[in-house]
Order: C-alpha cells, then sequence, then structure tokens
C-alpha cells in the first residue's frame, strides 16, 4: 500500500498524463456524446447568470449542464490531488527557468506557484491586476473569440484532425512565446 | 458505415452551433446521469495536479523550451485523442446508450487568429488555460478566483461585442 502511495505521490511523467487527458476525448464521447471542452464552462456561467440579453448568451444552457459539473469536478480533483496525494518532495523546476525568472525578480521557488505573484497581498496592487484580472480577461476573451481552449482546439479539434484547430493552437503558442519573451520582461519592470 | 459519417457530418454543419463542446446526446438525462462527468472532472483535475501542469512554472518553462514536459502532455494527449476517435469513426462506435457519436466539423474564421493570439497572451501571464483555473482554486490558490471572474467577464465581454468583431 505504502508503495503504491508513493507511485501515486510523485509527480506523473508526461506519458502518464498525456494519455490519461487524451483519453478523456473517447471516454465523455462514449458515455454521452460530449465534445470536450472547457472554455464553454466560462460561457455557460453568462448566459446562467447574466446573459443581459445578448444573443450569444440566449441558448439552453441547462442541455449544456454537464459542462459545468464537468469543471465542478475538475475543482474537486485539485482539491483531492492536492490535500490527499500532495508531492512528499521538492518541486523541481528546471535551472535554466529558475535563473530566467530570478533575473524577472521571482524569488520563491518552492511551490507549484511563485508565491511573489500568487497571494493575497499582491492580488490588490498593480501586478495584481495585470497578472489576475487583466490576464484572465485575455483568457476569457481569447478563447471565446477563438471559439475553444486547449482542450476544445488543442486537445479535442486536433484529435479530429480539424485544420482551424491547429491554426488556432499555432495562435496560442505565438500568444505565449509573445507574452514570455517580449512582454513580461517589461511588466515586471513596472513593480 | 462511410454514409452514417456523412450524414452526421452534414447535420453537424447545418445544426447552429450552440457551442465549442456540445451536448449531443439525443436520450434526455436526469440529475444523476451527471455524476459521471463530475467523475471525468475530477480525474482530469487529479491529472492536472499530479503533472503539474496547473503550475504557473512549467508554462514558463514550455514557452521558454527549457523542459519537453508539457509539450509530452499536450503531444501524446493528442495522439491518444487522434488514435481514439479514429477508432470510434472506424468502427462506428456507439456511445452507452446506443447512439451514433457525432462530430463537429470546425470552420476557419479569423477569431481563431486573433482570439488565439490574445488567449495565448493571457495563458503565459496567468499560467493557466481554462481547465488548470479551476484546479488551481480547488488546490488553494484562492486569488485565482479572481482569474476565474476575470476570464467571465471576458467571455461576456466578447459576447457583447460579438458583431463588431472580424470573426
Amino acid at each position: 500500500m505504502e508503495k503504491i502511495m508513493q507511485f501515486i505521490t510523485q509527480p506523473w511523467a508526461w506519458y502518464v498524463a498525456g494519455p490519461i487527458i487524451g483519453l478523456t476525448v473517447p471516454t465523455l464521447l462514449l458515455i454521452g456524446n460530449k465534445s470536450f471542452g472547457i472554455s464553454s464552462s466560462l460561457r455557460h456561467v453568462c448566459a446562467a447568470c447574466f446573459p443581459a440579453d445578448v444573443s450569444f448568451f440566449k441558448y439552453d444552457w441547462k442541455k449544456e449542464i454537464w459542462n459545468l459539473v464537468f469543471v465542478l469536478g475538475t475543482f474537486f480533483g485539485g482539491m483531492i490531488a492536492t490535500n490527499l496525494l500532495a508531492n512528499p518532495n521538492e518541486f523541481v523546476l528546471s535551472q535554466a527557468t529558475m535563473t530566467d525568472l530570478r533575473a524577472l525578480g521571482i524569488q520563491d521557488f518552492s511551490g507549484l506557484m511563485p508565491s511573489d505573484l500568487f497571494s493575497t497581498d499582491v492580488l490588490f496592487s498593480l501586478k495584481g491586476l495585470i497578472f489576475f484580472v487583466f490576464g484572465g480577461f485575455l483568457v476569457g476573451f481569447g478563447t471565446r473569440w477563438a471559439g475553444g481552449c486547449t482542450s476544445g482546439h488543442a486537445i479535442m479539434g486536433l484529435s479530429n484532425l480539424q485544420v482551424p484547430s491547429l491554426i488556432a493552437t499555432c495562435c496560442f503558442m505565438v500568444g505565449g512565446f509573445t507574452m514570455t519573451h517580449l512582454l513580461l520582461p517589461y511588466i515586471f519592470k513596472i513593480f | 458505415m462511410k454514409n452514417t459519417q456523412i450524414t452526421s457530418n452534414l447535420i453537424g454543419n447545418t445544426q447552429p452551433l450552440v457551442c465549442d463542446a456540445p451536448n449531443d446526446m439525443i436520450k434526455k438525462e436526469n440529475w444523476t446521469d451527471n455524476i459521471k462527468y463530475l467523475f471525468v472532472g475530477i480525474m482530469f483535475g487529479i491529472v492536472f495536479v499530479k503533472a503539474e501542469i496547473i503550475s504557473w512554472f512549467r508554462i514558463q518553462e514550455m514557452f521558454r523550451l527549457q523542459s519537453f514536459h508539457m509539450y509530452g502532455v499536450i503531444g501524446s494527449a493528442v495522439v491518444v485523442g487522434m488514435i481514439s476517435v479514429f477508432l470510434i469513426k472506424k468502427f462506428n462506435i456507439k456511445t452507452i446508450d446506443g447512439e451514433t457519436v457525432v462530430f463537429h466539423p470546425k470552420k476557419f474564421q479569423k477569431g481563431q487568429i486573433y482570439g488565439g493570439l490574445i488567449f495565448g497572451l493571457g495563458w503565459a501571464i496567468t499560467g493557466a488555460c481554462p481547465g488548470p483555473l479551476f484546479a488551481q482554486i480547488g488546490s488553494g490558490y484562492m486569488v485565482v478566483i479572481v482569474t476565474l471572474l476575470s476570464a467571465i467577464a471576458g467571455t461576456w465581454t466578447y459576447g457583447y461585442f460579438k458583431e463588431k468583431l472580424p470573426n
């Protein structure tokens, strides 16, 4: 039993995690004819809570409730993994990334998230405004305009050999590279 | 079998697409049927945390090309997904309720470029795509609730201005 727990609590390799995520696609299709996608849940929240007569939010969101139940599961999954299956060892990050991020002012590398950013103190500062409010807005606005996120386009769309999804996925990556290499250095200089 | 595939594709084209992760089940589901999706979601959240995909650091590593991890995760997920979809189509595998699996061909739109780039910028700042946001909050990173609310606001803003944007 101890061996099993040791095996589960260590960080999972990409060749374990990737295939499990990939299997989500046929699982959802076969248990209920559902196409995998997560950003839709954000749209359903809008449709359910503040449709405000916008035609984009006038649809039968109750028919799509499975998607909200799914992300609720993701929330609980995060809770279970962090509280019951936590990695007992230190978080390992590549040396090169640590060097790069130190140069930007990140000092704490002990957890999955940098406490220099992800703390309540930061939340009510200019940093918080950029990293949480502005960043989150870009994620919500961008995924909806693109018609999907990493799950809907990169995983479900590519699995179904859709060229538009390949284009979207490439744009996700270009956006990410641009932010990381061209914009983040300036953003970190503000503070 | 070829025929059924073509008709299902046609239906996919003519039906107004309600969303990008649609429910194509014909049979009506009860509340209790949702437990299935809750379990798949839980499994998904556990993998996100255990493979450290929710980590802001791992996303930085990916965009700095300093680790193979995230590329391996996404790449192998796509390969497994592709093989699964291929097999479902090839052998016309039905759902557990005996329905034909519906696939939606995606149409190219400019939004995939503009929106894709914008999402990419946000992904690198927040270190999260929509899925990991929920798992991060579950993991106890409460500040991410603000990111999630903001993402909902972003989605709403897109819906409001949709007609004025190039699509």
